[in-house]
């Protein structure tokens, strides 16, 4: 793990007009680290979790991103083409709903291999190959590549957004909400699955979820939000066995049902 | 459907650029024109790039190229002699219609021959006489955005564009290769222009591609309904998008012109009689004429005749030739249901309501692709 951490967030304000989104956020992540963001829904955890994946802009604050090149950057100030670049390359991003992370009418195959395409991949054996290969490693079959995403499960589009994210090898990966409206079963074989690559592939995770049971099997780190503040932050066993904060303790003891 | 192309149009004023009190030289106003004209400039200063235009309304429906008739109107003077085709053809009623039109409107003279024209329009086909400096080739084009397959929204796919992004083209191929083993896009073929803009070539078929590169005319595409312009200026390079261990490949066809014996020329499948009776012909017309006017002969003889002439008989083997001229007229003619009056079109080619384009397209490429695959090899 380099000293230097990977994402640095200072400030992270976003306000929707008059309407607080998040509030003065700042913290840092470092390279094989993941982190879970829990609040309830209207906490601004999904706020939080565009304003560091660029997908929005914020109001005040910033987010300093550490390269492949080593170079720290701005993201506020990435060109479109290197925003598109960083997103397609070195980041990964799965969705709640896979039907907004996946080109449905696109086959398996096709899916996860767009990202080589994207980046300049031109040999239609190679791509097809990484394809098979991340195929293989999601757990769905080899037989499955040519069909699209439409005739498949929740939990095999979710393992399918898996694949299509990680075949470029990024170093940062965030995620929306990844198991929720899965059976019980599917959900423990996703996280489970998760819980592999993440390891085996040293990535750095941001995870928005409301299921702390998500949190505590996946994260090192958990940030709890209310009302658009960090209201408390540490290591996930620390503070999910722990909790200093009242608000954190209703969570916890699942009172209010997040 | 509504209007057919017009016959009741009065005549032109007569010269180019006055208005007159019947309407201006090649139907629109010398504003809309220059408006035009502004659009295809930019269009040529940017080759490949999709410029927006005021698409006006023709006197003829959506589908009949009011986007390549818009063009011709903004490029055509009064010395200009104007060929028309559609898939190759210069008789069907959508290119004599349209031929009609501009002599009616604009008064210039019209043409069969690839040569002697200044100004081509043309739906799916390139002539196959190399086009010369000079000359403009004007298509008539459905869908500008080649992106549009994978990428409906419209706001993306511009800053597809503009980032030179087109890594989704090749999902489009890999698609292809996936699902058929090739690349199976035979028509509408992307291809990227003067290495920076990706850009459909309209539904010519993707034999025609290589004509596009390096040509020596200035090549305008003009889509009505979508109102977008937009050019290859001459001698600019095309190059058909391919993966490495997929390359790029023209179709091929087993044999040469059942009429003129041309090989290596695109031929269409003409069906004979119901009995499962075809031929392969030039689907160039004026092209496959001319060279039979030279002398050259196909392999067809004429299936009625008893007692097939000896070669070299002029006169038996025009007759023969005719014979089977009007066989495939009448193929023709019977596969387009096209009568010859031009008063009642036929289904315009891409549909001519606003909102059954995409549907009616897939079916007429189903169409032509299932024919194609009939006589092309790989
Ligand atoms: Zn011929």
């Amino acid at each position: 793990m380099s000293e230097r951490p990977l994402l640095s967030a200072r400030g992270l304000t976003k306000y929707y007009g008059e309407r607080l989104g998040c509030w003065d956020v700042t913290f840092d992540l470092h390279e094989g680290e993941v982190l879970a963001v829990v609040g309830e829904s209207g906490s601004g955890k999904s706020t939080l979790l565009g304003l560091l994946a660029t997908e929005l802009a914020p109001s005040a604050g910033a987010v300093h991103y550490r390269m492949r090149d080593g170079v720290v950057r701005d993201l506020s100030e990435l060109t479109e083409a290197e925003r598109r670049l960083l997103l397609r390359t070195d980041w990964g991003f799965v969705r709640q709903d896979a039907r907004e992370g996946l080109r449905m009418g696109v086959s398996a195959g096709g899916n996860v291999g767009e990202r080589l395409m994207a980046v300049g991949a031109r040999h239609y054996g190679n791509i097809r190959a990484a394809a098979s290969d991340w195929l293989a490693r999601v757990e769905i079959e080899a037989g499955r590549i040519d069909d699209t995403p439409k005739s498949f499960s929740g939990g095999m589009r979710q393992r399918l957004q898996i694949a299509r994210n990680l075949v470029t090898h990024p170093r940062l990966v965030f995620m929306d909400e990844p198991t929720s409206g899965l059976d019980v079963s599917v959900q423990a074989r996703l996280l489970d699955l998760i819980r592999g690559l993440v390891a085996e592939l040293g990535l750095a995770v941001i995870i928005v979820t409301h299921d702390l049971a998500v949190a505590r099997l996946l994260s090192h780190r958990i940030m709890v939000m209310r009302r658009g503040r960090v209201i408390e932050t540490g290591l996930t066993d620390q503070v999910l066995d722990d909790p200093r904060e009242a608000y954190t303790q209703l969570l916890v003891s699942s009172v209010l049902a997040a | 459907m509504s209007a057919a192309m017009r016959d009741d149009l009065p005549s032109p004023g007569a010269t180019a650029g006055k208005e007159t009190d019947a309407y201006n030289f090649a139907y629109l106003d010398e504003q809309t024109k220059r408006m035009i004209r502004r659009a295809i400039l930019k269009a040529i200063a940017i080759p490949g790039y999709q410029v927006p235009f005021a698409s006006r309304e023709m006197p003829m429906p959506y589908g009949w190229g009011t986007g390549g008739v818009q063009v011709t109107a903004a490029v055509l003077g009064p010395e200009d002699v104007l060929k028309v085709i559609d898939q190759g053809s210069d008789d069907t009623t959508n290119a004599v219609s349209i031929r009609r039109f501009f002599a009616k409107t604009a008064g210039v003279e019209t043409t069969t021959k690839t040569r002697a024209a200044t100004v081509i329009q043309t739906r799916h086909r390139i002539p196959e006489e190399p086009l010369r400096d000079g000359q403009i080739l004007v298509y008539q084009v459905p869908i500008p955005e080649p992106l549009r397959f994978l990428e409906p929204r419209e706001t993306e796919t511009r800053k597809l564009h503009a980032l030179a992004d087109y890594g989704l083209m090749h999902v489009k191929l890999y698609e292809d290769i996936a699902r058929h083993g090739h690349i199976a896009t035979t028509y509408a073929y992307p291809v990227e222009v003067a290495g920076r803009y990706v850009m459909d070539p309209s539904p010519t078929p993707k034999f025609d591609n290589p004509k596009m590169d390096m040509c020596a005319a200035l090549q305008l595409f003009g889509a009505g309904r979508e109102k977008r312009i937009y050019a290859v200026p001459p001698h600019t390079r095309v190059r058909s998008l391919d993966f490495e261990d997929h390359p790029f490949r023209i179709q091929t066809f087993k044999q040469p012109c059942a009429l003129c014996g041309a090989e290596g020329v695109y031929l269409d499948e003409v069906v004979l009689d119901d009995r499962g009776g075809r031929m392969f012909v030039c689907s160039d017309t004026d092209f496959c004429e001319e060279r039979r006017a030279a002398g050259h002969q196909g392999m067809m003889v004429d299936p009625g005749a008893s007692d097939p002439s000896p070669e070299g008989e002029g006169g038996s083997r025009r007759k023969a030739r005719d014979g089977w001229g009007e066989a495939r007229h009448a193929a023709r003619a019977g596969k387009r249901a096209a009568p010859s009056d031009g008063l009642r079109p036929p289904p315009p080619p891409y549909g001519g309501g606003s909102s059954d384009l995409p549907s009616d397209t897939a079916a007429e490429k189903r169409e032509v692709v299932a024919k194609d695959k009939a006589g092309e090899t790989r």
